[in-house]
């Protein structure tokens, strides 16, 4: 127990010192801290429920419109700003900068968590590969749609308002977003570990090894299923907004509703990391971007196959990921043990 | 006694295949009553007819005269009607204590509750119910580490778990070492006269069925050809020509 918060002391320093300790990583740790909450949260689904979803990357990319739009259009008109390319009409003062923000940060966690209620009561219904594909095709059409708003700059894209020029230089700009990164992936880490010791963790462990059983025992299942999309969409959504102010320009496709990168990305560093598991999933995205950034340049040109090659490694000889590699090593660190000496209460079968 | 189940004149065709067809049954509330049959004759469509597994295509189920056989299964498991499965389920990555946790009856049941804490309570009557089949010892292990008749073992503690007033089981010892069945038969009469739950038994072996039910309902083809005290039944020639084969 004081081992574990030691740990997580550690952790928490070590988060807090990076902009002092490697200023010029600021932007690649923010971006790993993204990739962890889209990693955790894609496991609610992917590794606690057993439901493989392709379709996580809709809130990503709903969440960055929604943030940078509410951004803009409570103090310009949107259409205007799309039209004009932004910055050259119009600018944030401070106060109207952070407002917007805040607000924009909201709402881009409120709506893509409504849509998944929706979706979700639409779809979870669908079970195994049914359920897989169809997320996959919603994805590849939210791309095509937001592709096709000219409010929000269609094909084109739009930019999110850029740091107030007037309050400080783009070091400042990039400890704020990167503290604010900070704290949404320890907001999501500690959420899912509190909501996996609640009935929520068990259902959805339930549901994964047998929902037939599960609702043959009276759970209402649907009930978890959308609770558990809700609470993936909130995050991812969050995580968007701060990714499309981050990189300061939104793109329908490459950006935005991105399931070729960071839609991919978010499968491979939970099964990487350990399905189902809370810390695989960290593990996963944190070994994943030090991978991509590491040995990305050494791919010039590569770096998809380089990418694929990783994924058949991973599902052919890590299966259940680093975690699960470590608890069918030392099952007893994991709690699996047989009880021998306690034996007060057996009653044997005669 | 009154009666817990009245099934009456139900069918259920899946296509051309006559799955039930004019079934009609009552189950005394205490009893344990026998469902037996041969193979491919109906008894697990029938369960399923009555948990709301599928819709029937025809006549009525009652539990505890409430008209259940349009209700989706968790709404008829709340009620108090629980099943097992013939091929058992359980959850295979969690271990037997959290199995037996997440089968306990919520004691709230809304959307609000889907985050509400799991009572430490319930980690001692799960412990109980494991001792009580025998499955104490394995309690840390994974359920899916377990043969395939402590896995059975352990479907039936859930049950017990959720407290239903009416189980029904699906072959209770198929598939497990004979040396072990009398102490699954031993439990499935604790089961009912010290929890007080009524059993419905889907029982292949004749020799378990006999021992256990006060009553049996024997079907053949989808129909229910005879029902009786297990004496009749023993004697019944319907039932000898059927488990013989010959119509
Ligand atoms: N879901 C289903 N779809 C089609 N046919 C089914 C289905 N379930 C059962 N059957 C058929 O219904 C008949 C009765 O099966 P079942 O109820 O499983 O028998 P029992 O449990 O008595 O061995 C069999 O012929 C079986 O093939
Ligand atoms: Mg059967």
């Amino acid at each position: 127990m004081n081992q574990k918060a030691i740990l997580y002391l550690a952790l928490l320093a070590f988060g807090i010192a990076v902009p002092f300790m490697f200023p010029a990583y600021k932007l690649q740790i923010s971006i790993m801290w993204i990739l962890v909450v889209l990693s955790l949260t894609w496991d609610v689904q992917g590794g606690q429920m057993g439901y493989n979803t392709f379709g996580n990357i809709m809130f990503f990319g709903l969440g960055m419109y929604i943030c940078s739009s509410f951004q803009i259009g409570i103090f310009f008109p949107l259409a205007e700003w799309t039209a004009s390319g932004g910055e050259k009409t119009f600018i944030h003062t401070p106060t109207q900068f952070f407002q917007g923000f805040f607000i924009g940060i909201i709402f881009a966690g409120i709506i893509p968590a409504l849509v998944a209620a929706i979706i979700g009561y639409g779809i979870l219904g669908l079970r195994g590969h049914y359920f897989a594909i169809c997320t996959l095709g919603l994805a590849i059409a939210a791309g095509e749609l937001a592709g096709g708003i000219e409010l929000v700059g269609a094909g084109q894209g739009m930019t999110s308002p850029p740091w107030p020029k007037n309050i400080g230089d783009t070091e400042l700009r990039s400890e704020f977003f990167y503290y604010i990164c900070f704290v949404l992936m320890i907001s999501t880490f500690l959420f899912l570990r509190w909501a996996y010791t609640t009935r929520f963790g068990l259902v959805l462990n339930a549901i994964r090894d047998n929902e037939d059983k599960a609702e043959a025992m009276g759970i209402n299942t649907m009930r978890y299923k959308i609770s558990g999309w809700v609470v993936s969409a909130f995050f991812v959504g969050i995580a968007g907004g701060l990714m499309g102010n981050m990189i300061g320009y939104i793109e329908p496709v490459e950006t935005a509703f991105a399931g070729r990168t960071f839609g991919v990305f978010m499968v491979v560093m939970a099964i990487l990391g350990g399905k189902g598991t809370l810390w695989g999933p960290v593990i996963g995205a944190i070994a994943f971007h030090i991978f991509k950034e590491g040995f990305w340049t050494f791919f010039l040109g590569w770096q998809y196959v380089a990418l694929g090659a990783l994924i058949v490694i991973v599902v052919i000889f890590f299966p259940e990921g680093i975690m699960g590699w470590l608890r069918e090593k030392y099952p007893d660190r994991f709690g699996e043990v047989i009880d021998e000496e306690d034996r007060k209460a057996q009653v044997e079968l005669k | 006694m009154g009666a817990i189940l009245q099934v009456d004149q139900v069918y259920k065709y899946f296509g051309g295949v006559k799955a039930n067809e004019n079934i009609s049954m009552t189950v005394t509330q205490g009893s344990i009553t026998g469902l037996i049959g041969p193979n491919g004759s109906g008894k697990t469509t029938l369960f399923n007819s009555i948990v709301g597994t599928h819709p029937i295509d025809k006549g009525s189920i009652k539990f505890e005269d409430k008209e259940v056989s349009a209700l989706p299964v968790p709404a008829v498991a709340k009620l108090g009607l629980l099943r097992t499965f013939q091929q058992t389920r359980i959850y295979g990555k969690l271990n037997c204590i959290d199995n037996m946790r997440i089968s306990a009856k919520p004691s709230r049941d809304n959307l609000f509750s889907v985050f509400s804490a799991i009572p430490n309570e319930l980690n001692d009557k799960a412990e109980h119910l494991l001792s009580f089949v025998g499955l104490y010892q394995k309690r840390k292990l994974r359920a899916g580490d377990l043969s395939f008749g402590q896995q059975k073992l352990l479907e039936l503690a859930m049950a017990l778990m959720n407290e239903p007033k009416m189980l029904l089981l699906d072959e209770p010892t198929a598939g497990i070492n004979p040396t072990l069945i009398n102490g699954i038969i031993n439990r499935l009469i604790k089961v009912n006269e010290e929890f007080g739950i009524t059993l419905l038994v889907i029982e292949h072996n004749m020799r378990v069925i006999m021992s256990l039910a006060q009553h049996i309902f024997c079907l053949a083809h989808g129909q229910l050809i005879a029902n009786g005290k297990p004496e009749q039944i023993k004697k019944d020639q319907r039932v000898i020509d059927a488990y013989l084969g010959v119509q």
